[in-house]
């Protein structure tokens, strides 16, 4: 019954098509090379490098107190864990232990800024896939979070809020009570945003059994943070290589079970419920003391390498620093950022699927594109 | 002594102020200030004062002691360098391969194998099957510019999930700056190795698709190499032709036909 006159009507040709570096949905300046099949898409390819601004270099020239600042220019949404990351990496390379009001102030700063990321991820995920009014939600918390940012360092994004060896500043009067009438509100504010997505059909019918990953192949491509832990793999830095005084703290781990996009939402959610958590323990307990340890004024390493790495809201974050003897700066910074290798997942998770679907993979990722291209 | 007794009036409160901040110094000054001016009882006063405050810092500094110092009230330590052979997944290391551990090294509770570039793959197949090293953390390069024997190491950072074990290997690079890429042991390599590529330009043999990853296809360099400069290359390729050909980067010195600019200028000038 084939019309022979009419052989192509719905035979379509492969099509190349540059997803990005300018479009919203790409969460900053990645590129996407798609061949597509119509709507399909058959192969995908991410580009990177747009934001390149040679970090690791600049590490190389500057003492290592004076790297911190710019640290945060990389995950810049989540500045106070990229400081952290570097700090928890040079006090194992110079033998420094932290006091304890430090390591707790470090905790709350590290889990306000999880869950400030995390309402950004929220947000963009699904104003990508198509709810705005979260956006609207998320972000009039995230703003009381930067505000208690702000009273503590002046800066609402790029903190630089952690020293080596503590952190700068006591807390203003008034904080912690401020702190805390945030934590003790912010769970119905989590019900607020579970109530409009997750038992939502539509949510439901974007997000679940798209990009779904294997806890094999999440174990072998190098995936951590959120990415890993929604497939099914409970793996958390915080856990296995506690730092600052995590190991006081008693808070759990989520994890999915289809390692799909709507898993990946659920974990982020009990994550947030979690940092919650984290922070009443900490406010409940913070201990009276120094909030830096003795240090030199100039700080030598001896020769070395050592890696410190911190559970970022993204993954796990870390920095292998190598010196030389006698050394003020590094011989050579490496961060290990947690969006670079997350990212390169980005072709096996998307083919087969639809363009839309793309759309709520990338969003799913959380990736910064600041700390993918440094 | 005498110099105390030459000072001028005016400056002599001076003095026993001093010794109460340093405690040692405060018994023999204070003690012999009132034989230079014995008729001011203020002065007196004064120094009893400091005396006394000289003398609760020494009793405050006696009791401290008893409570021991907390970490983080002392001079950090450094640690040491020890040598890490004895560690289970060394020995089983080089068993497994023969050869392949050239050093083995702990540093801050990191455990650091150097081991030979050419058997890389083997190595890091036996430490995936044989003990369980399934998740490569990192991977990058160290640039030792002025090493003889070979510039560059490539660092693998590895982990285990059943302890949480984490070791490090080292390959030196030899000469011709290229190894065999990783890629066919843990995928994660495939973009880290790229990098790697991008930044030193160390070749890995065997990568599915090695291509510049940060900077553009034809840029003209490897930036973290230690002789790439910190401020950059102009890449103006398209304005300057002639001086920066197309890809990127300028043409090294000796490539460069004739250095004009100074030497007219100045003639003319």
């Amino acid at each position: 019954m084939t019309d022979q006159r009419l052989p192509s009507l719905f035979d379509v040709e492969e099509m190349e098509l540059s997803f990005g570096p300018q479009h919203p949905a790409t969460h900053g300046v990645l590129r996407v090379q798609l061949k597509l099949d119509g709507e399909k898409i058959v192969d995908a390819k991410p580009i990177i490098g747009y934001l390149h601004r040679g970090t690791e270099k600049l590490f190389e020239t500057m003492p290592f107190p004076q790297c911190i600042p710019h640290t945060d220019r990389m995950d810049y949404v989540a500045a106070a864990t990229n400081n952290q990351g570097f700090c928890v990496a040079m006090e194992k390379l110079l033998g420094i232990t932290i006091p304890p009001r430090a390591a707790y102030i470090r905790m709350m700063l590290a889990e306000l800024q999880r869950l400030a990321s995390h309402l950004v991820w929220l947000a963009t995920h699904a104003i990508d896939i198509g709810a705005i009014t979260p956006f609207f939600y998320t972000f009039r918390e995230r703003d009381a979070i930067l505000d208690l940012f702000e009273e503590y360092c002046g800066a609402r994004l790029t903190l630089n809020t952690m020293k080596i060896g503590g952190v700068p500043f006591e807390l203003p009067a008034g904080w912690t009570e401020r702190c805390s009438a945030l934590v003790d509100g912010f769970p119905a504010h989590i019900d607020e945003y579970e109530e409009l997505l997750t038992n939502n059909r539509i949510w439901k019918k974007r997000t679940i059994g798209i990009g779904v990953v294997s806890p094999e192949d999440a174990i072998d491509w190098g995936l951590t943070g959120p990415p890993l832990r929604g497939s099914g793999v409970r793996w958390d830095i915080r856990k296995v290589f506690p730092y600052d005084r995590y190991d006081e703290i008693d808070f759990e781990i989520p994890i999915g079970k289809n390692g799909d996009t709507y898993d990946r939402y659920l974990v982020r959610m009990v994550e947030m419920r979690q940092s919650v958590r984290i922070l009443r323990q900490c406010l409940d307990r913070l201990p009276a003391g120094p909030v830096i340890a003795k240090i030199p004024k100039v700080l030598r390493a001896r020769d070395g390498m050592v890696y410190g790495s911190v559970e970022a809201p993204k993954g796990e974050l870390g920095y292998f620093i190598v010196t030389t003897d006698k050394a003020t700066e590094p011989y050579r910074c490496r961060v290990r950022p947690p969006s670079f290798v997350n990212l390169q997942l980005l072709p096996d998770m998307v083919r087969g699927h639809l363009v839309a679907d793309l759309v709520a993979v990338i969003g799913t990722l959380d990736i910064v594109l600041g700390e993918i291209d440094r | 002594m005498s110099d105390n007794e030459k000072t001028p009036p005016d400056q002599l409160p001076d003095t026993p102020e001093k010794p109460a901040g340093a405690a040692p110094d405060a018994a023999p000054a204070g003690g012999d200030a009132p034989k230079s001016a014995p008729t001011d009882e203020e002065k007196a006063a004064k120094i009893a004062a400091a005396k006394a405050k000289a003398a609760a810092a020494k009793a405050a500094k006696e009791a401290a002691p008893e409570e021991p110092k907390q970490p983080w009230e002392t001079k950090p330590v450094t640690p040491e360098h020890e040598d890490a052979s004895a560690d289970p997944d060394v020995a089983a290391l080089a068993a497994a391969v023969d050869g392949s551990v050239l050093a083995a090294d702990r540093f801050a509770g990191d455990v650091t194998v150097t081991v030979p570039a050419d058997k890389i793959v083997d190595i890091c197949r036996a430490l995936k099957t044989g003990r369980g090293f399934k998740f490569l953390v990192d991977l990058t390069a160290i640039d030792w510019r002025e090493r003889e024997q070979g510039r560059f190491d490539v660092v693998y950072w590895m982990h285990r999930f059943d302890d949480s074990k984490r070791i490090r290997l080292l390959a030196a690079l030899p000469a011709e700056r290229s190894m065999a890429s990783v890629t066919g042991v843990w995928r994660t390599a495939n973009w880290l190795e790229r990098e790697v590529y991008d930044m030193f330009g160390i070749h890995f043999e065997g990568h599915p698709a090695l291509e510049r990853i940060l900077t553009w296809e034809g840029f003209n360099g490897h930036p973290l190499r230690k002789d790439f400069p910190v401020e950059g290359i102009d890449t103006g390729a398209a304005i300057y032709p002639d001086v920066y050909p197309p890809g990127g980067g300028p043409l090294r010195p000796e490539e460069l036909e004739q250095p004009e600019p100074k030497a007219d200028g100045k003639g003319e000038s």
